[in-house]
């Protein structure tokens, strides 16, 4: 497999990636951190180098709406977005879902107003966990560019057929240039096959539907069920897409990526490009005889709880790092849902809450080292009277009501 | 007043300077709203600024007035919201092309139907500034932008033929270049009671400039000069002499129920039993 080692940012990897795909309809609107990825794509568009039809809506709900309809009428579609975009597709993620529309999206991550911010966290996908996506979420451009040609082979396999969501941090990577390993056209080609709609689809003479028509308390339920029923047999489809991947480039893509958490007393699990910075720190405290560890889950739609569960369970004592915050409704997005899926460990470890970054706020290597120091302290006594946590905020600066 | 007494009195000065590129219109449309705020004789603390995102969609926050800085597209939602709750206050809307064409056009179309009493200022750069130069439903065609490298083929809106035809009472169309006149428009917006639309032809010499052959924000403020007419000026045209060109001045002005004086009176009154 040859394949060309270059620099590029992460916006502009996922438009090589989207160029390679070659979608059949792209519709776009822009927002800052995602612009440049449509952008360059529609210069593609205008330059003949891809056969897609782009579509400039108004809004990102048009996007969305667009999307929908070319996938529903069984073509390869995609869009992109970050933040408000995303807020504003609220409603048609859930169409997208529910008619099982092998959609792909890059999502530059990117906080939510208000106050407005254009930086990086991880309030908009999170706010669409329950939308019906499968999220992958990556560290760093190399990852973002890979996941998103897989994503293409997860969504349409046959026993998924479920949209997905490609994820990546809003400026972090989206803008951060870095050397990664690109495949040729038409291996990308080869890897991600034809497109063949395993539902039935629009303008079938043959076979006339509806997509879209009312069910209540008859099918709601029945139909739902078949939803969740397909992100359940997205597990093993992401796996084996990994491996396949993994055969043809050699990089490595499995539910999880765990690191030096075999013999790990304490561990951080996060999403995205912080996992870089904690892998440093744990080299450093490694060598300072520390066992640290850590988790950083790909996936998060279906959520790993049984792989979570048996990689984190012999760890004593665990911080999860949320890049968003459910205000006051225990803790952020990830640690909710690990803490849930350890309750039925053997031992049940600590597990603490870190809410992080918000707004693009910096985690640096000190901010790291300092959940390291206060895991140390919980893992010896087994025990904190503080569960959820605020890193790097001012206390100083905050207006008390 | 000079410009000193004019930020002094009506800018935020301690967040100046703003963040609009060299040769930017929206200053000149910012220093236009002032000084017909100011020549209206406005009450600076009755008056609320309430604007959407993209460049122009800034200005608020650059004003001393109550101000409100909103999502994308939805800034005359918000304003309706600010009018019905107090019709004595005095509404006054800034956003973009994209802002209230694009993405917010419904709520252009719908806010203009009602001829509720805002004053509606758009920053026409025929592109959407904020996000790098896309075209908007406002670049004219065969323009060329970012998402348009050999020109934009999607035919635009005439905004004010489409709020006129919408509901909206007082319209007109200024230019950056023409900045006394266009005071006064906004003179006569601000004056008149319901919707009132002025739009505002400005420069983004960084995204629309660049890429329509115009070398300086000069440039575009002379093809502003060389294609706008008066619209007393273009009643004496033929349409081969008004070909290419724009209008400006108050293109149209009617006087028509307002909505929040007709709410109070036909649902509020009603309601309490004050009237049959
Ligand atoms: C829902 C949503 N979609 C997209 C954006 C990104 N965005 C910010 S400003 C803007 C366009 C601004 O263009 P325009 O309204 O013409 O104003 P200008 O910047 O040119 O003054 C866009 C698309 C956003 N903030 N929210």
């Amino acid at each position: 497999m040859l394949q060309e080692r270059i620099a590029l940012t992460g916006n502009e990897a996922m438009a090589l990636a989207m160029k390679q795909i070659n979608p059949d309809v792209v519709a776009a609107y822009p927002i800052t951190p995602q612009t440049e990825i449509v952008q360059l794509f529609s210069s593609y568009v205008a330059n003949g180098m891809v056969k897609t039809e782009f579509i400039t809506v108004e809004s990102e709900h048009s996007a969305m709406s667009a999307v929908v309809g070319a996938a529903a009428s069984g073509v390869r579609a995609m869009t992109a977005t970050s933040s408000q975009g995303l807020a504003y597709m609220f409603e048609v993620l859930y169409i997208a879902a529910s008619n099982q529309l092998p959609i792909v999206m890059p999502v530059v991550n990117r906080a939510l107003s208000g106050p407005i911010n254009i930086h990086g966290d991880h309030s908009d996908t999170m706010g669409a966990r329950d939308a019906g996506w499968i999220q992958l979420y990556s560290e760093n451009t190399q990852e973002a560019y890979d996941n998103l040609i897989q994503a293409i082979r997860i969504a349409e396999h046959s026993d998924v057929q479920l949209p997905v969501m490609v994820c990546m941090d809003g400026f972090i990577i989206s803008h951060a240039l870095e050397n990664l390993e690109i495949l040729a056209d038409e291996d990308v080609q080869q890897f991600i096959g034809e497109f063949i709609p395993h539902r039935p689809t629009l303008l079938n003479l043959d076979s006339p539907v509806t997509v879209g028509p009312l069910a209540l308390y008859d099918y709601y339920m029945e139909i739902k069920r078949a939803q969740a029923e397909a992100m359940m047999r997205a597990k093993p489809v992401i796996r084996q897409v990994g491996q396949e991947y993994k055969a043809l480039t050699g990089r490595c893509y499995d539910l999880l990526e765990p690191y030096k958490l075999d013999d790990a007393d304490i561990a951080i699990v996060v999403l995205s490009s912080t996992a870089g910075t904690t892998r440093v720190v744990v080299d450093e405290l490694r060598q300072e005889g520390v066992k640290a560890g850590v988790l950083k889950p790909r996936v998060f739609r279906p959520f790993p709880y049984e792989e979570i569960r048996e990689v984190l369970a012999p760890v004593k004592a665990i911080a999860i790092l949320d890049r968003a915050d459910s205000y006051a409704g225990f803790g952020g997005p990830l640690f909710k849902e690990i803490r849930a899926a350890l309750y039925d460990a053997p031992a049940r470890p600590p597990v603490v809450n870190y809410i992080y970054g918000l707004g693009g706020r910096d985690a640096n290597l000190n901010d790291i080292r300092a959940v390291y120091r206060d895991l140390d302290k919980i893992a010896a006594t087994g025990w904190t009277d503080q569960l959820v946590r605020y890193l790097g905020v001012r206390e100083e600066a905050i207006v008390h009501a | 007043m000079s410009v000193k007494e004019l930020v002094e009195r009506y800018c935020r000065t301690s967040k100046l300077p703003h963040i609009w590129c060299p040769g930017c219109g929206n200053g000149i449309i910012m220093g236009a709203v002032m000084r017909a705020l100011d020549k209206a004789d406005i009450d600076q603390d009755k008056t609320v600024i309430v604007s959407g995102i993209g460049c122009s969609s800034r200005a608020p926050g650059y004003m001393n007035f109550d101000t409100l800085h909103t999502t994308h597209g939805r800034a005359l939602a918000y304003a309706t919201g600010v009018k019905m709750a107090n019709p004595d206050l005095n509404v006054v809307v800034l956003t973009g092309d994209g802002d209230c064409s694009a993405i917010g056009g419904n709520h252009l179309i719908h806010a203009a139907r009602r001829n509720i009493n805002l004053t509606v200022v758009v920053f026409n750069n025929s592109i959407y500034g904020m996000t790098g130069g896309q075209y908007s439903p406002l670049t004219p065609t065969h323009s060329y932008a970012t998402t348009a490298p050999y020109g934009s083929i999607d035919r635009n809106f005439d905004l004010c033929k489409l709020v006129q035809a919408a509901g909206g009472t007082y319209v007109a169309r200024g230019t950056t270049y023409h900045t006394r006149q266009l005071v006064d428009q906004i003179v006569a917006g601000l004056g008149h009671n319901g919707f009132s639309f002025i739009e505002v032809i400005t420069q983004c010499p960084m995204y629309f400039g660049r890429k329509n052959k115009f070398p300086s924000a000069v440039d575009m403020l002379k093809w502003q000069q060389e294609h706008a007419v008066p619209v007393k000026a273009a009643a004496k045209m033929t349409s081969e002499q008004l070909a290419g060109k724009f209008l400006i001045g108050e293109l149209y002005h009617e006087e028509a129920p307002e909505y929040t004086a007709v709410y109070e009176k036909e649902v509020i009154a009603k309601a309490r039993g004050e009237v049959k």
